[in-house]
């Protein structure tokens, strides 16, 4: 069945709602914005449906004759691009259902905008996945890049906001460049610029490198690896907070769709070398990006920053692919399958975690942890749902993170198999960082719920916080359905995706079993039936109602909120341990300071060691270009002629 | 494989059962060399009874997750029993959970008493939570990969497998040497034992796990107490299993499991005074050495890979 006609229906229909809901709400009552993105949500079912259909099916194609004479775009579906699909429209269903009733107190202009650029922005990505030429990709990327940049910088119009925009816009465009680049260098002889055409190009082994580095530094700008990741957590804090969870749900895998396509369906080989790269960058990213996600102090800071990990964990699975492939070893479909399965994982747990601080937000107007605190009272459903997406990030079981991270662990563990023993030894070192980074992930989870949730409230006006409303509830139950579901029938997607997999890197469709074996539903119901039991003897041989009493505190006497750990205490070992490679400026109050104040900042060592250099040379070349610049008029008519004289020479 | 389920309840039984004899025992073993008499081995089981039968007191602000984390801390030991072999190495639940999800089922169960920890919002709470997931931090990547030494020898993760071809071993592998030293420091700092944490005392500013378990009572404290001693317990079996394999029958005629059984308890009581013997002579160190404690633990275990790739091959 063709079911690329219904996906640009729903392109169409999105950019419909779109346009339709920004001029519709100019003029009709306000309480109608919610039902926009109730269409949206419609949309996205649909798409739902329709891709987890397409999965298994053979690729299609389509052309559509629009754009520049002789260079109609061309659409493609396979089976990549499916599992894509159902990524994009599985968390745009939960963030639609959730802005329903999230974005009430937004001016008609704002309203409009975010209609807009919300559904061009989700068409935008749509259309990312289904691009089969590298025009229409380009196109498409750049929509993508536009519209999420209106998003961030259209609701508040703060420096700090439109600095986070512009250095996302500029890291953006760099990153589209160099994958410009890395596309015009596969372009064959003739300009045929659909990928089907691209793949057959005959290219030396140093282009090959060329287009592997390039794309990596265009895809990574986007998916925020070292050191392109500066934009993440100024730009994530900035837009609301439904949008951060697309952001960082699935505009950031865009990034690993696109090194997907170029690594294992444009390029004809990968070398190992490639692999190693995009191993230690992976694993650079992961680490860097979980330290200082225990560095945070604003919720969504963090959060970005453990997006920046989870995105460093894809790139590091996709660099055992590359390994395991070079060396034709089966272990590399499942590589590549856990990558993947980790992306929807992460597109579930993270879009929920960002719709949950949203409520926070919402219900406090505080973004920083150091004033938050004891919400699970006030806020019980969002501090359950947040609770699991918390645990299921953490990567314990019996969650959907869990199953990504397990099968990771079985292809690091295959590293004997490797026939280079340095290049092993190099892999059982990767595989101590990688479960480093994941520990280290339990740590700043149970820092970002323990300070927002649990404890006593540290300001007074948290214990009147709302709780999530009835649309906002749906969203976030559907994206922790999602969590538990995935994390208990794994097998429903992984079987699709190794497929998948085995196809798309050309290895023989054996049969691999792996000597280990994880049950989600056998190990979850073992607790359940164990926590059941328990419960039961409880009541029976200890009958007796507790009692409420003061907190006992060893019988210390003062007990007030601020006694309790703050976001910058609770990461004090961390701090402790990493101090090396941070740079860490405290200011601690003397004995005698009447107004006691604590500030610490942990700074990006990046910033100070490569952008600010690169600021400062961009900045001299302006200014000396800037001296052809007299505001004389008979000093540019003299440029004028010298130009004429110099290319009426260059013609003669 | 009705049988191999008969017997995976009875070694889930036979261990939850032991537990407070095994904290009993190490007690008892510290006053013997304190030349004190000691309270005798069967104490933590009268602690557990006199906790059950009082009534618990609950802070005013204490929320659901304060009240649900014990029973749930305690299911996930009783999940551990099923997985390690002790009194067989046929266990059915060995095919649905493996060396990973043993780790994550630990990592799961801190992460609950962390949050129970920090739901009261006193000091001390959030005090004991940051230190043990800090612990946990440390310890959690140096035990999987001192499990990862044995997944690489008999090429799986899945305990069953890793205990049979460590029993089929013959000789002195150098790599799990180095291995089981590393286990033992991720053990002692994963049980809140000394030098990392001290057992014995609560009401010090140093303390770890009795300063997240410092606002329990009642039932609430008998389910932790009686969970942390299945924690050392589940820590000793893994240990056996994978340094100490020999005895674990493959098959089981009811016989053989009675005699693992009886070997199962003489190992524990030969490694428990050695416990007992060590927290005897050593001080406990200070909260920021227990780091290098740790990564000492990392390296040895990172050390322990390395060197069965390079002597291996």
């Amino acid at each position: 069945m063709h079911f690329l006609p219904t996906i640009a229906a729903v392109f169409i229909y999105w950019l419909i709602v779109g346009l339709g809901g920004s001029v519709l709400i100019q003029f009709t009552a306000r309480h109608l914005f919610s039902s926009i993105f109730f269409f949206s949500a419609l949309g996205s079912l649909l798409l739902l449906v329709t891709a987890c259909l397409a999965l298994g099916q053979t690729s299609s194609h389509m052309i559509i004759p629009l754009g520049i004479p002789g260079y109609p775009f061309y659409c493609h579906l396979d089976a990549l691009a499916s599992f894509f699909l159902i990524l994009l429209s599985a968390t745009s269903l939960g963030t639609s259902l959730f802005s329903m009733d999230y974005f009430q107190d937004l001016s008609r202009r704002e309203m409009g905008l975010l209609s807009l650029q919300y559904h061009l922005f989700l068409c935008s990505m749509l259309w990312v996945f289904i691009a089969a030429d590298a025009y229409s990709f380009m196109l498409a990327w750049e929509l993508m890049t536009l519209s999420s940049y209106f998003l961030i910088v259209g609701f508040k119009s703060d420096m700090q906001t439109r600095s986070a925009g512009f250095l996302y816009l500029l890291i953006a465009h760099a990153g589209a460049l160099a994958i410009l680049m890395s596309f015009a260098l596969l372009l064959p002889g003739e300009m045929h610029l659909n990928f089907a055409a691209m793949q057959h190009t005959a290219i030396t082994p140093v282009t090959a490198n060329l287009v592997f580095m390039l794309a990596l530094a265009g895809f990574g700008a986007k998916a925020g690896l070292l050191p392109l990741h500066v934009w993440l957590p100024e730009a994530h804090p900035a837009a609301p907070s439904p949008i951060s969870a697309l952001m960082s749900g699935v505009m950031l895998t865009t990034a690993i769709y696109g090194l997907i396509r170029v690594l294992f369906y444009m390029l004809p080989s990968v070398r190992s070398g490639w692999g190693m790269t995009l191993l230690g960058i992976g694993l650079l990213s992961a680490l860097f990006g979980v330290i200082f996600a225990a560095m945070q102090t604003d919720m969504k800071r963090l959060l970005a920053y453990s997006s920046m990990e989870n995105m460093g964990i894809i790139i590091a699975g996709l660099g055992l692919t590359v390994i395991f492939r070079h060396y034709g070893s089966a272990i590399a479909a499942l590589a590549l399958a856990a990558s993947l399965l980790h992306c929807i994982n992460h597109a579930f747990y993270k879009s929920l975690l960002f719709l949950g601080t949203g409520n926070v937000l919402h219900a406090t107007g505080e973004r920083n942890l150091g004033k938050l605190g004891g919400l699970i009272k006030s806020m019980p459903w969002v501090a359950t749902l947040m609770l699991i997406a918390v645990l299921a990030t953490s990567g314990l079981p019996p969650f959907n993170g869990f199953v990504s991270e397990w099968l990771l662990l079985q292809t690091f563990l295959a590293f004997p198999s490797v026939p280079a023993v340095e290049l092993a030894s190099v892999l059982a070192l990767a595989t101590a960082a990688f479960i480093l980074t994941l520990a280290l992930t339990a740590y700043v989870m149970v820092k970002l719920y323990g300070v927002i949730f649990l404890g006593q409230p540290r300001e007074s006006q948290l214990t009147h916080a709302v709780d999530a409303t009835f649309w906002e509830r749906a969203g976030l139950l559907w994206l922790t359905a999602g969590c538990i579901l995935l994390g208990l029938l794994p097998g429903l997607l992984l079987q699709p995706l190794l497929h998948l997999t085995t196809q798309l890197l050309h290895l023989p469709a054996s049969t691999m079993t792996l000597q280990a074996r994880y049950n989600p539903l056998i190990v979850s119901m073992v607790m359940l039936i164990a926590a059941a039991i328990i419960t039961l003897l409880v009541r029976l041989f200890s009958p007796v109602k507790p009692r409420r009493s003061a907190a006992w505190n060893c019988a210390y006497p003062v007990k007030n909120a601020r006694m309790q750990d703050t976001a910058e205490g609770f990461s004090q070992p961390i701090r402790h341990i990493f101090s090396l490679f941070l740079r860490i400026q405290t200011e601690i109050p003397g004995v005698a300071d009447k107004m006691p104040h604590y500030h610490f900042n942990a700074e990006d060592r990046f910033w100070s060691a490569l952008y600010l250099p690169l600021v400062r040379i961009a900045s001299k070349c302006a200014t000396a270009i800037s001296k052809l610049q007299q505001g004389k008029i008979s000093i540019y008519l003299t440029y004028s002629l010298a130009t004429l004289i110099i290319l009426l020479w260059w013609v003669l | 494989m009705i049988t191999a389920i008969i017997i995976q309840i009875i070694q889930s039984l036979f261990l939850i059962l032991l537990a407070p004899l095994l904290t009993g025992w190490v007690r008892q073993n510290r006053a013997w060399l304190n030349n004190k008499n000691g309270p005798g081995l069967l104490q933590p089981y009268y602690n557990l009874r006199k906790l059950l039968m009082k009534q618990p007191v609950l802070a005013e602000n204490a929320s659901f997750l304060f009240c649900a984390a014990p029973t749930l801390y305690f299911a996930c030991m009783c999940t551990i029993t099923a997985v390690v072999p002790v009194l067989s190495s046929q266990l059915p639940f060995t095919q649905a959970a493996d060396v990973i999800v043993l780790v994550g089922i630990f990592a799961l169960a801190r992460m609950f008493l962390a949050l129970a920890a920090m739901d009261v919002g006193t000091a001390f709470g959030f005090m004991g939570a940051r230190r043990e997931m800090f612990v946990g931090f440390l310890a959690e990547p140096a035990l999987l990969i001192v499990l990862f030494n044995a997944a690489i020898i008999s090429q799986s993760t899945s305990l069953s497998a890793i205990v049979i071809a460590l029993a089929a071993q013959t000789t002195l592998n150098p790599g799990l040497a180095f291995a089981a030293v590393a286990f033992f420091l991720v053990l002692l700092a994963e049980n809140a034992r000394l030098p990392v944490d001290n057992p014995s005392t609560h009401l010090e500013l140093t303390m770890i796990h009795e300063a997240m378990a410092l606002e329990y009572s009642g039932r609430y404290l008998a389910l932790i107490e009686w969970a942390s001693a299945l924690k050392l317990l589940n820590f000793f079996a893994l240990g056996l299993a994978i340094f100490l394999p020999w005895g674990i029958p493959a098959n089981h005629p009811v016989i053989t499991v009675f005699f693992a059984g009886g070997l199962f308890i003489l190992k524990i009581m030969i490694i428990g005074f050695g416990l007992a013997l060590l927290e005897t002579m050593t001080a406990k160190i200070r909260l920021f050495r227990v780091s290098e404690f740790l990564m000492g633990a990392f390296v040895l275990a990172i050390l322990a890979i390395l060197l069965q790739l390079w002597v291996g091959k």
